[in-house]
């Protein structure tokens, strides 16, 4: 952890009356650097927070924000909760795993895109949609869904 | 981009002018006449106003907000606080992102009158961390309040008013949206709800005396105070007083928010949102979010209010209401809204974290035409087990849609075991 980072974070604690509270913002910062948080820096969190390093752990993979693993470069998620399943999300989903050759969950061989499903979002009157690199993108349908994704480098 | 609502009423009637996410546009508008007049008022008196206009939380559990109020502790010490309740992660609602991203500061000045009636010091906003646009919003009036004198010691230039706010960004879980798992999950731990007693008003948020309410819920306060009790009244039911955001989605014509007093009829929404798409017939409607049991098309003349729906088995929840045209397989329906409580179970009641994966492969199989008669029996059994065994209410959430589902179509679930295959092919694809 860069002193620049740690300094940040640092900043964060007097927002709460304990420390700990600062925890999920310090962990978003954290993941900023390479788009996940590894063991070693999960390690150096606790420390920073007077805490185990599991109880770390424990917090960064409960939450589906956080990752704990390497991730592609871009973030594409199609939200298939009810609502947007209802006006074709998955039609939309499978079509978009056909033109990146890989299944939600995957990221291409190339480390450009990670696809994943998402549960409900908040768009369920503009349906269906997707979240590129935390954006939203709303009524939509296959074609452009991949004008969006075909423009990620 | 979040779209408009297509009618509005006394909360969003501005939502659609730019000017109103400024404090100068706000003020142009009325903006914090409530809370100027709360100021004037003593503070149990400002909690005895929001309890007679019978204001009810907006967040799915419609509890009184006002006698939520009446549960902090008087003394001073230790410090008081609040926590409003921005995570809406429930399926089909998507009413409190309308709120942050338009109209904060109808929430930020509710939650001020809050903060006066109840003598909190600081206030934790909790937003989901996919609404980051919304936080972002959201920080930015805070800064302008703060840099206007509304925050910080003395606000409003009132002695003995002090009042900070803070935006609290989460990172991805439904369950923080039940509002203990939204403490521990505020205090940088796993969202698993608490056990009460204690509730909040006496041991919440860093152990502090706190007072959990949800974005909307806030966003009415200015106008109660504003103008009054009766007037508030005049929208609504006597039991359910008020406007709402109503979210329709689904196989309509016309989906998005919708404000009208609670009460309306069912049928006067879907009228609003185009009727069902292509003029089909309707189905089937979920009308409070997805942890709400589905109503059947005899339902429609039902009033959009907690008491009305509950009579016909359901609730009004956050208003979300999803509309299944003739065409929706309910095994799929079902398939999907299992998936999702299982994935979102935080795993420490065994009922809940072993049910929702139970349900989830029953209904799967049933789906996939591997289903047996006896699984409808389990279908019916497990979800009994679930209801009211657990520590929150994410397993009476996680049970009671199935057994709507079970309730009204029934055929839909023998038809998939009797056929050995889903006999609905132009329903949505799963």
């Amino acid at each position: 952890m860069t002193p620049d980072l740690r300094r940040k974070i640092q900043a964060l604690f007097e927002r709460y009356p304990q420390r700990r509270g600062a925890l999920l913002a310090a962990l978003a910062l954290v993941q900023a650097e390479k788009g996940y948080v590894d063991a070693g820096q999960a390690r150096e969190v606790a420390e920073l927070f007077e805490l185990q390093p599991v109880e770390v752990w424990e917090v960064l993979t409960f939450y589906n924000m956080f990752y704990t693993t390497p991730q592609g470069r871009h973030h594409v998620y199609v939200c298939t909760n009810l609502p947007c399943s209802l006006v074709g999300a998955r039609n939309m989903l499978s079509g978009l795993e056909a033109h990146l050759g890989i299944r939600a969950g995957e990221t291409t061989p190339d480390g450009r895109i990670t696809l994943g499903r998402e549960e409900c979002l908040g768009s369920c009157g503009t349906a269906p949609m997707m979240r590129v690199d935390g954006r939203y993108h709303e009524n939509l349908d296959l074609g452009a869904v991949l004008q969006i994704v075909d423009r990620l480098v | 981009m979040i779209t408009e609502p297509q009618v509005t009423g006394y909360l969003s009637e501005h939502y659609a002018e730019d000017a109103y996410r400024t404090l100068a546009g706000y003020e142009a508008k009325g903006g914090f006449a409530g809370l100027r007049k709360a100021l004037r008022m003593e503070p149990d008196e400002v909690t005895e106003t929001v309890k007679s206009s019978g204001l009810r939380g907006r967040g799915g559990a419609g509890f009184g907000a006002g006698l939520k109020w009446s549960f902090m502790p008087r003394a001073a010490e230790p410090m008081k606080v609040i926590v409003c309740n921005a995570d809406e992660s429930e399926p089909g609602s998507f009413k409190d992102r309308l709120i942050l991203e338009r109209g904060v500061f109808q929430a930020l000045e509710g939650i001020l009158i809050g903060a006066w009636a109840m003598g909190a010091r600081k206030t934790f906003i909790y937003v989901r961390g996919e609404y980051a646009h919304g936080a972002d919003v959201l920080e930015r009036a805070v800064d302008e309040l703060r840099n206007n004198g509304y925050l910080g010691r003395s606000c409003f230039r009132k002695r003995g008013f002090h009042h900070e706010v803070v935006v609290h960004r989460g990172a991805g879980a439904y369950i923080c949206g039940e509002e203990t798992g939204l403490l521990e999950s505020l205090e940088g731990k796993k969202g698993q709800p608490r056990n009460k007693p204690p509730f909040p008003a006496q041991y919440g948020a860093f152990g502090l005396p706190t007072t959990v309410n949800n974005v909307e819920t806030f966003a009415h306060v200015p106008f109660i105070l504003d103008r009054g009790v009766d007037w508030f009244r005049s929208f609504g039911t006597e039991k359910s007083p008020g406007t709402t955001l109503f979210g329709v989605s689904g196989h309509v014509e016309k989906p998005g928010l919708f404000e009208f007093p609670l009460g309306v009829p069912l049928a006067d929404l879907l009228e609003h949102a185009g009727g069902v798409r292509g003029g089909r017939p309707l189905k089937g409607i979920m009308p409070g979010g997805m942890s709400m049991p589905i109503l059947p098309p005899s339902d429609l003349d039902v009033p959009m209010a907690d008491e009305s729906l509950s009579e016909r088995g359901s609730r009004l929840g956050t208003g979300g209401v999803m509309v299944m045209d003739n065409t929706t397989c309910m095994v799929r329906v079902a398939c999907i809204i299992a998936h999702f409580f299982r994935d979102e179970s935080c795993g420490q009641c065994t009922q809940c974290r072993e049910g929702t994966g139970w349900i989830y492969r029953i209904c799967r199989r049933l789906e996939e035409g591997r289903g047996v008669a006896a699984d409808l029996e389990l279908l019916d059994a497990v979800p009994k087990m679930m209801e009211g065994q657990t520590i929150c209410g994410f397993a009476d959430a996680a049970a009671w849609p199935i057994q709507g589902l079970m309730r009204h179509f029934h055929g839909d679930f023998e038809a998939h075991v009797r056929e050995r295959k889903c006999p609905f092919p132009e329903s949505f694809e799963l």
